[in-house]
């Protein structure tokens, strides 16, 4: 209990107020977005367990080597390091906008969500542009171009997989960002501010960092490792 | 009892930060989530170039694998907790959040473990298989189309 305002010993339990000392809706995010975990964890674990029962695995270095603009020059990880700055910048901003609503401050709030809007944009175009490079390689479901590390003809698990998992990212990320658009639209019109509280904005932050903490682990498991 | 909110119906206690305080703390997270990245990249790109020697050394490479995983999760750390503010909440909220995650635990390691033990299954038992999936004739084809979706 030593996190609450009050000094003395709070007993969170004895009623009259939330035993958890967060708004309802708030809790039901956390929870909601730990289920979400749940549910990316089994893609990535059953991608590992793919990965793990096959005897070689195409090199991820020479499969994501390319970079908009950049033609043939071969750049591992360059385009997907672009990528985790933006999201991380995005979540900085998130931040400054849920601090900003603590504040009661409409400007700043309207502010750094419309920068987390175009954060999240350019994360989502960035992956447009790279889904689009690896179509032209000729990687689809179905299809994989790309030979084991070992030289062996690869299976398509790792196109499917690949696809699989970075769309049901990008498709968290494109709901975040029509999420962030809403709350933009109603910090403009006031709505928060009649309603006394920003805590809309903190519950749409908390979804905002997840992605992110989401593209941490889909960063990990696809470009790194 | 101070500072409640009216419109709410549910009684909670805003966390007084104050703006200088909270500004140092997310320009710190920040500066520690990019330079873990970074390091996680320079990792990343040692890996590659050990990869394109001739004989890579396998522990070597597991061991940086290793590394770059416990930086994913210190990164995971710092925005559950800072970012997110779980680490501001009350303990109890904390371990209902924590405490399921726990089975994480099982999870990873049963199925890598599984999907490990068929691998060698399949290699004792399909020859063919095996011989199919690790020795390369000649040299591999640039881009081969293949048609075979199982193996």
């Amino acid at each position: 209990m030593s996190t609450s305002v009050t000094a003395t010993q709070t007993k969170w339990w004895n009623g009259g107020k939330s035993p958890f000392n967060l708004e309802y809706g708030k809790v039901m995010m956390w929870y909601f977005l730990m289920s979400d975990a749940f549910t990316f964890g089994a893609f990535l674990i059953s991608y590992g367990t793919v990965r793990f029962s096959s005897n070689s695995w195409p090199d991820p270095n020479h499969v994501f080597n390319a970079f908009p603009l950049a033609g043939h020059a071969n750049l591992p990880l360059a385009f997907v390091s672009l990528m985790t700055f933006i999201l991380i910048i995005s979540s900085v901003t998130m931040v400054l906008a849920v601090h900003a609503g603590h504040n009661g401050d409409k400007k700043a709030v309207v502010k750094w969500i419309f920068w987390t809007i175009i954060g999240g944009l350019a994360f989502l175009g960035c992956q447009a542009w790279e889904w689009t490079h690896l179509h032209e390689e000729g990687a689809w479901w179905g299809r994989n171009p790309f030979p084991n590390a070992n030289g062996t003809a690869a299976s398509t698990n790792f196109s499917n997989f690949f696809f699989t998992i970075t769309g049901f990212h990008g498709f968290h990320v494109f709901s975040g960002v029509i999420i962030n658009i809403i709350m933009l639209i109603m910090a403009q019109k006031g709505v928060f501010e009649r309603k006394g509280h920003y805590l809309m904005i903190e519950k749409a932050g908390l979804y905002w960092h997840f992605v992110d903490l989401v593209w941490v682990f889909v960063f990990l498991c696809f470009y790194l490792i | 009892m101070e500072h409640q909110q009216v419109l709410i119906p549910e009684v909670t206690f805003q966390h007084h930060t104050d703006d200088a305080d909270f500004k140092r703390r997310v320009k710190k997270t920040t500066i520690l989530l990019s330079v873990i990245t970074l390091i996680e990249l320079a990792i990343g790109l040692t890996i590659y170039t050990m990869h394109k020697g001739e004989h890579p050394n396998a522990f070597l490479v597991l061991a940086f694998k290793g590394v770059v995983c416990i930086l994913t999760l210190a990164k995971a750390y710092y925005i559950v907790s800072v970012f997110m503010h779980l680490g501001d909440e009350i303990r109890n909220m904390i371990m209902t959040i924590i405490v399921p995650l726990m089975l994480f635990v099982w999870f990873i390691a049963a199925f890598l473990i599984d999907g490990n033990s068929y691998r060698n299954l399949r290699n004792d038992y399909d020859p063919h298989y095996k011989q199919q999936t690790t020795e390369t004739k000649a040299k591999p084809v640039e881009e081969p189309e293949h048609k075979s979706g199982k193996e």
